[in-house]
């Protein structure tokens, strides 16, 4: 940020970022129901909101498929990757070009072609669209990323570690428990965020394995955009923003209190050396 | 002593019924009919769709070029800031990432529209208003709107581990700015550029909802075609499949291209 023309760049870009979000949430405020009429301030759209069934139905239904999926793919993707951790070469590539597929593979491709899976067995068996299908769907998505959190961990963690647990009377499984857990956690933990974070936001998946029954929020906003438009998901934005720039704020606070206090401890380092010459 | 390969077993079974599974049948759909005898008529249908898949390409060719212009000198210079600002200004950036893509094209139709924001503020000092929606521009501006992030934060975590001292190298050695950029920047950032060139160009070229919203119906992509075989009235997943594979074979080929710059396990975001 030294020169004023890299300024104004930062600053337009920005500009460019949040405009959009920023009309959004001004008009979750208006009056009018038209898109571009101030007429007034109001917070009625807000109240409209949390007496919409449909929007509370579908957002109670991402939760579950969320929180669902994400948990079983936090076990699946960290046993994967402890197994993978063991393998030679080949196998491990195997593994880990399987595991880039869904990663880059268009999300309308992953779509559709789990839709196709699941109408074979709709059609043939008793089995339907719902939850079940969202949650397989969606755990399908999240597994990759669990997978590359916890690889890096298992890859950085000392080959002592467990030796040095069992020395001091831990048995094979209890070392693993109390030694190697915990020392991946963190690499599980961000894992699972990020499994979480993308099953809430995804729509075009769900789209395709959701069936009619049940809806998520993304796929109720896209049908709300598609015909008539209400100032209801613009204070759902408003909402959604609030609370996600609140939720990361406080996390680059803190990270920057540990920066700060960091910066200042290497300069007292510093000093303390320089005296010492 | 390492963890048993064998924990890897439930994952292996996944993989196949849930990825290589619903693969081979997209292909076996494409090149079948509805009384499942094989035949190549899909592919040959897929002829009618061309000028649908060579404006997908142009397109998303389009918005990943705009969004590379954009992000080097943005990423450059988030990567040279302090590390407070640094952080601060990547949080900012993952703030819009975290609302829901259809809200943030939505808000683009409030402001782009005939009497939508920006038509109004422009009436205000006499002029307009302009056809700023449901145009091939409207389309293409969705897309980097929605993919820029994910050209700037590959590219800036290549940058930030750049020494500040080559760069100083460069200029007394008398590297002028362009020189600086063609010699030391761009091939030092090599491979965040081809992570987020694939980054912008896949979800790119297979989206059907920025050009639902924004290219009022005269701006379909494949992605479009696609999700109208499946879910629309005119249902024919073999069709569909036929040209799904088409859109994977193009994918495929971008990476071909781009991803020899990338590890296998450098996934970034």
């Amino acid at each position: 940020m030294k020169t004023v023309s890299s300024k104004v760049y930062m600053y337009l870009l920005y500009l460019f970022l949040y405009l959009p979000i920023l009309v959004l949430i001004v008009f979750s405020f208006n009056q009018s129901k038209s898109r571009a009429n101030w007429t007034g301030f109001t917070l009625h759209w807000y109240a409209d909101l949390f007496r919409d069934e449909r929007i509370l139905t579908s957002l109670l239904n991402t939760v579950i498929v969320a929180l669902a999926a994400s948990v079983l793919a936090t076990v699946l993707g960290t046993m994967a990757a402890l197994g993978i951790h063991s393998m030679g070469k080949t196998a491990r590539g195997l593994f880990m070009g399987a595991t880039y597929i869904p990663v880059i593979n268009p999300e309308i491709i992953m779509g559709i072609s789990l839709m196709i899976l699941f109408k074979f067995f709709v059609t043939r068996t008793s089995f339907q669209f719902g939850f079940a299908t969202l949650i397989l769907a969606h755990i399908s998505f999240d597994v990759p990323y669990v997978i590359y959190n916890v690889l890096p961990k298992l890859r950085g963690m000392s080959p002592n570690l467990v030796e040095a647990a069992q020395d001091l009377g831990c048995n094979p499984r209890q070392a693993f428990f109390k030694a190697v857990i915990p020392e991946i956690m963190p690499g599980i933990f961000s894992g699972f965020l990020m499994a979480l974070t993308y099953s809430v936001d995804d729509f075009v998946v769900s789209y395709f394995t959701s069936g009619t029954t049940v809806e998520t929020l993304s796929v109720t906003i896209e049908s709300m955009t598609r015909v008539k438009v209400s100032p209801k998901i613009n204070a759902l934005s408003a909402i959604i923003f609030v609370v996600i720039t609140a939720i990361l704020i406080i996390k680059n606070v803190i990270e920057n209190r540990r920066l700060r206090r960091d910066m200042a401890l290497s300069r007292v380092a510093v000093r303390e050396a320089r005296t010492r010459r | 002593m390492k963890a048993p390969r064998s924990l890897a077993i439930p994952y292996a079974v996944w993989v196949l019924i849930f990825t290589v599974v619903p693969l081979a049948l997209v292909i076996g759909f494409a090149f079948s009919d509805t009384d499942g005898k094989i035949t190549l008529e899909n592919i040959f249908a897929m002829s009618d769709y061309m000028a649908v898949l060579f404006r997908s390409i142009l397109f998303a060719i389009a918005a990943t070029v705009i969004c590379l212009v954009i992000a080097f000198p943005a990423a450059y210079i988030i990567s040279r800031a302090n590390a407070i600002n640094r952080s601060t200004l990547v949080v900012l950036l993952m703030v819009p990432m975290w609302i829901n893509f259809l809200l943030r094209t939505y808000a683009w139709m409030t402001l782009l529209e005939q009497n939508g924001v920006i038509n109004r503020l422009l009436g205000l000092i006499d002029l307009g208003p302009y056809q700023l929606i449901n145009n091939s521009g409207a389309v293409i501006l969705g897309m980097v709107y929605n993919y820029l992030p994910f050209m700037i934060l590959p590219l800036y975590s290549v940058m930030v581990k750049i020494d500040q001292s080559i760069i100083e190298a460069a200029q007394d050695l008398g590297s002028n700015k362009i020189r600086l950029v063609r010699k030391v920047l761009l091939p030092l950032s090599m491979p965040g550029i081809s992570t987020g060139v694939i980054a912008v160009f896949v979800p790119s070229v297979s989206t059907f909802i920025i050009s639902r919203m924004l290219g009022g119906g005269t701006n379909d992509l494949i992605g479009d075609i696609i999700e109208m075989q499946f879910s629309g009235n005119s249902y024919n997943p073999h069709l569909g499949s036929a040209m799904a594979l088409v859109l994977m074979i193009i994918v495929l080929f971008m990476m071909s291209l781009f991803n020899q710059f990338g590890s296998e396990e450098d996934v970034q975001l």
